[in-house]
């Protein structure tokens, strides 16, 4: 099994399968182009298609990262943790897509102002846009020059911005869809239960040390 | 407002999905001729519905070309069949229409009355009309609807001096429908309209499109089509309709009245809270719909007909 985590053949074929949903998503464009009829392919509402394809895959990467450090720990394998550079990266590449078609092809007068509009006044977009600005200072840093230069204690404070990415994001979801909430309170449970166990695991750490004094849970260490 | 009588009867059998006849080439032409053609269905889902009125007065007042059907049947909001714009399309055609589908029209009227589907539907001779459909989502569609204006329906009663408003209501069976919980809206979905808009000539009541009846997710049997306001006012599978002296509940109001008003006319000078109003996606035409995202239009283009039916309303606060 180590063997097996430890190979970078393992880490191509993570690498190969992340990038799936991105292959499936440009088959069915090309598809829906091809055939001059988009209906079979991506609805007969592309762009809208195209916008919640790439939000999902989004905040489902964002949850498959955030599960890498819990599952390093309950399953006592430390080689896991190559993966989740990767797999935020493509967190950060599918909200990239997500971004830009909604920049580009959103039904919307197409001027910078009617964007930036969009941006302050529609608190969903708004939360969505926090929700990517957070990635995007993990995905510069991402590099081990930056985690030297910040050197790791910092590096991993800032890190933990996804956590707020993570929760914007589902906030983000939530707010945007209609009535029907059960997909958004499911990608919530989730993220509530990965989050849930680094407060755990934060409390434990603490308790020797800091004795029976009650630690109010301020922060998601 | 008077109904002119329609100018030219004729049947839509050849593809009717595109060749549209221009309406206004047939205005006064003179004498009505009626085509009845009878061709044995081929489809299992719909029918194909004869002796269409295709040049009525409102047969195609914006001189637009139709949607695909595959797309205004292939991408539809009818929660009780599923959230998501496709579920519909895969869930409603397993339910089966009851075949011994009544309206009943109650309320503040004289006498009340049960209508089956089959006497509604001879109650005035079918006619095609091609309307604009926008829905608050920012999409829109053109659609060739089959019926007749919904005041042919409502004429068979007599309302009281109290009836204000029309209210209507959808079928609803939980056993293959979603339950309120799932969708997240109450059902059975209710809509409502005051009773000057009901009774406007525009406001159409729908059983067939594209010279077939309605697929089930469209709104089978029967729905209504009022072309001026966003989709989730044409309610659809409808079951009752009562005259009454209040404003109606209805049902997207009553999820969030801030973002769904009871008056609902398309208006690009109001926002949703969650989105601008300004633009709108016309789907249905070809892969990302170059060039396609057009300006919304007050009422949806349809202010000639009807923007006198609100004037001195506020229509920000009567959104």
């Amino acid at each position: 099994m180590n063997r097996f985590l430890s190979s970078k053949w393992t880490k191509l074929a993570v690498f190969l399968l992340s990038l799936v949903p991105f292959g499936i998503l440009l088959w069915l464009c090309w598809q829906a182009y091809r055939s001059g009829d988009p209906t079979e392919y991506v609805t007969a509402n592309p762009i809208e298609f195209i916008t919640h394809y790439t939000g999902d895959w989004t905040i489902r990467f964002l949850c498959i990262t955030l599960c890498i450090t819990p599952l390093r720990v309950l399953a006592n394998r430390p080689q896991i943790t190559r993966f989740r550079r990767m797999l935020g990266l493509f967190a950060f590449f599918y909200g990239c897509l997500h971004l830009t078609v909604w920049v580009v092809l959103d039904p919307r007068q197409n001027t910078l102002p009617a964007i930036w509009e969009d941006i302050l006044k529609r608190r969903y977009i708004t939360v969505g846009m926090l929700a990517f600005l957070a990635m995007l200072p993990l995905a510069i840093t991402s590099t081990a020059g930056w985690v030297r230069r910040l050197t790791f204690k910092r590096w991993k404070q800032l890190h933990r911005l996804i956590y707020l990415s993570a929760i914007a994001g589902v906030i983000h979801y939530y707010w945007l869809v209609k009535s029907d909430v059960r997909l958004p309170l499911m990608y919530g449970a989730i993220v509530a239960v990965l989050l849930g166990y680094r407060i755990v695991s934060w409390m434990r750490k603490r308790k020797p040390v800091a004795g029976r004094t009650p630690q109010p849970t301020v922060s998601a260490g | 407002m008077l109904i002119r009588k329609p100018a030219d009867l004729r049947y839509s059998d050849v593809t009717p999905k595109e060749v549209y006849l221009n309406r206004r080439a047939f205005i006064g032409a003179g004498a009505a001729t009626l085509g009845a053609l009878a061709l044995p269905s081929v489809s299992l889902a719909t029918t194909k519905i004869n002796g269409l009125v295709q040049t009525g007065p409102y047969h195609n007042l914006g001189d637009e070309k139709a949607s695909p059907k595959a797309t205004t049947s292939g991408y539809n909001n009818y929660y009780e069949f599923g959230t998501g714009k496709e579920d519909p399309s895969q869930n409603a055609p397993k339910w089966k229409v009851p075949t011994d589908w009544n309206i009943r029209i109650e309320g503040e009227v004289m006498q009340p009355k049960t209508l089956s589907l089959d006497q509604v539907m001879k109650l005035a001779p079918a006619e095609e009309r091609i309307y604009r459909h926008r829905c608050v989502e920012r999409w829109s569609i053109v659609v060739p609807w089959i019926g007749f204006s919904l005041s042919t329906l409502l004429k068979q009663v007599q309302p009281t001096g109290k009836a204000k408003f029309v209210a209507f209501e959808t079928y609803y069976d939980p056993k293959v429908m979603l339950s309120p919980r799932e969708a997240g809206i109450p059902f059975p979905y209710v809509e409502g309209l005051r009773l000057d808009e009901a009774m406007h000539p525009l406001t159409m009541l729908s059983f067939g499109m594209y010279g077939e009846s309605l697929p089930n997710q469209n709104g089978a049997p029967v729905r209504l089509v009022v072309p001026w306001k966003y989709g989730y006012k044409s309610i659809k599978s409808i079951t009752r309709i009562r005259f009454v002296e209040k404003q109606p509940p209805t049902d997207w109001n009553l999820y969030s009245s801030q973002e769904y008003g009871f008056y609902s006319n398309v208006n690009p000078e109001v926002d949703h809270p969650r989105w601008s109003q300004k633009v709108e996606q016309r789907l249905g035409t070809g892969f990302l719909g170059q060039g396609m995202q057009i300006p919304t239009v007050k009422f949806n283009g349809y202010g000639n007909q009807v923007a006198s039916l609100y004037s001195g309303m506020d229509l920000r606060a009567n959104h």
